[in-house]
């Protein structure tokens, strides 16, 4: 029986579950915190801006959103098995093309900043 | 055998807290009358599986397994089921309780209310009433190499393969199964996908590689690393909740996917690189 490749579309889902364990609760509390009109002084717009405007910011905001929108996509693929839908490799290409056109949409935004 | 008394348990599960008073009979035994809805099937005479209802005058601190040695004894003596031995040890007394994979000689009656339905392990052919082929099972076992295979045979006059207690915890967990078959009855992708090797088999792969005694991996890798081996697994996790042996398959199962990834890398992306 042949090795399977699926580590290539697994290794990014692994890592991308990580970055969402350790940030996106963060930074959705930091958003809610921010339309409440709390938002500490250190992540006013402008901060935020120069972070992005930065090369180093726009890499790391660009690996924390392909590979959670990687990961979530990995994990959808798998709830839609979980529930007995067999067309895995439709369902795959419809949720992993959606990742990468997020993470290209994303890549475009950033290098605009 | 199947009228052996009721007898006192040793302590694989505590009663909940407050379980004896919640039934206003706080301390001491006393008898409670259950009804078993128990899966009848005989695959020589019977068509289709049906359900037979027992009542059962139990003692309270009875479980599951005792009221069906009860039903056996004085009810009905066609009645046909697993069991040895009657302590959370021998792993064959695995059955459908109320939909869920449990060892009846670990689910206690004081747990249940109502009506009690009973049903042999789901995801395996019935071989009559609540006893299952266990065959798949034991072929996908063979499959993993479940033995040391050691890294360089040494004749017995060099002594015993030594191991630090270190050495010995990175496996010990895994070394409980007691291949009672629940997380296969418990995993959704076993149920879709009978060619699955399954949480069981796999995590005794894991704790053989796991060995360093072991020097088999690369052979166990060629059933472990296929779509059938570890990568059909999608983390439900149900495995590691019904393992009585709290073996937690599923950490075993996600531990091999991460050496079998660093493996692919390896393999594809570094020249000449082998696993």
């Amino acid at each position: 029986m042949a090795k399977s490749h699926k580590p290539v579309v697994w290794f990014p889902f692994a890592a991308g579950g990580t970055v969402i364990a350790f940030f996106i609760p963060v930074i959705v509390l930091l958003t809610l915190m921010a339309a409440l009109g709390h938002a500490p002084a250190g992540l006013d717009y402008a901060n935020l801006h120069a972070f992005a405007a930065n090369g180093l910011g726009k890499l790391i905001i660009f690996g924390v959103v392909s590979l959670s929108m990687w990961s979530s996509a990995h994990r959808l693929r798998c709830t839609f098995y979980d529930f007995g839908v067999r067309a895995d490799t439709a369902v795959a290409t419809i949720l992993y093309l959606a990742a990468i056109i997020g993470s290209i949409l994303a890549a475009i935004y950033l290098l605009r900043i | 055998m199947s009228n052996s008394p009721p007898r006192s348990h040793p302590p694989l599960a505590a009663p909940p807290e407050g379980a004896a008073a919640s039934l206003g009979r706080p301390g001491g035994s006393s008898e409670r009358t259950v009804t078993l809805e128990v899966l009848r099937y005989d695959p020589d005479t019977d068509s289709e599986a049906r359900f037979q209802r027992y009542e059962v005058v139990c003692q309270e601190e009875w479980v599951v397994l005792d009221a069906l040695n009860k039903v056996k004894a004085d009810i009905d003596p066609t009645l046909n089921y697993r069991w040895s031995c009657h302590m959370a040890v021998c792993g064959s007394c695995g059955m459908m309780i109320n939909g869920e994979p449990k060892l009846s000689c670990h689910a206690f009656l004081r747990n249940y209310e109502g009506v009690i339905r009973i049903e042999p392990l789901a995801n395996f052919p019935i071989e009559r009433d609540l006893v299952v082929a266990p065959d798949d099972f034991m072929d996908k076992l063979k499959r993993v190499k479940p033995y040391l295979i050691p890294k360089q045979e040494k004749p017995i006059s060099e002594g015993e393969y030594k191991q630090t207690p270190a050495q010995l915890m990175k496996y010990r967990q895994y070394s409980m199964c007691i291949n009672c078959m629940l997380c296969y009855a418990a995993c959704p992708q076993y149920g879709l996908t009978p060619s699955f090797i399954g949480p069981a088999a796999l995590t005794l792969a894991h704790r053989y590689n796991q060995d360093s005694r072991d020097g088999g991996r690369k052979e166990r890798q060629e059933v472990a690393a296929t779509h059938e081996g570890v990568w059909e697994c999608t983390f439900v996790g149900a495995c590691s909740e019904v393992c009585p042996a709290h073996v937690d398959p599923a950490s075993a199962l996600q531990q091999m996917k991460i050496t079998s990834s660093i493996d692919w890398i390896v393999e594809h992306l570094i020249p000449g690189g082998k696993p």
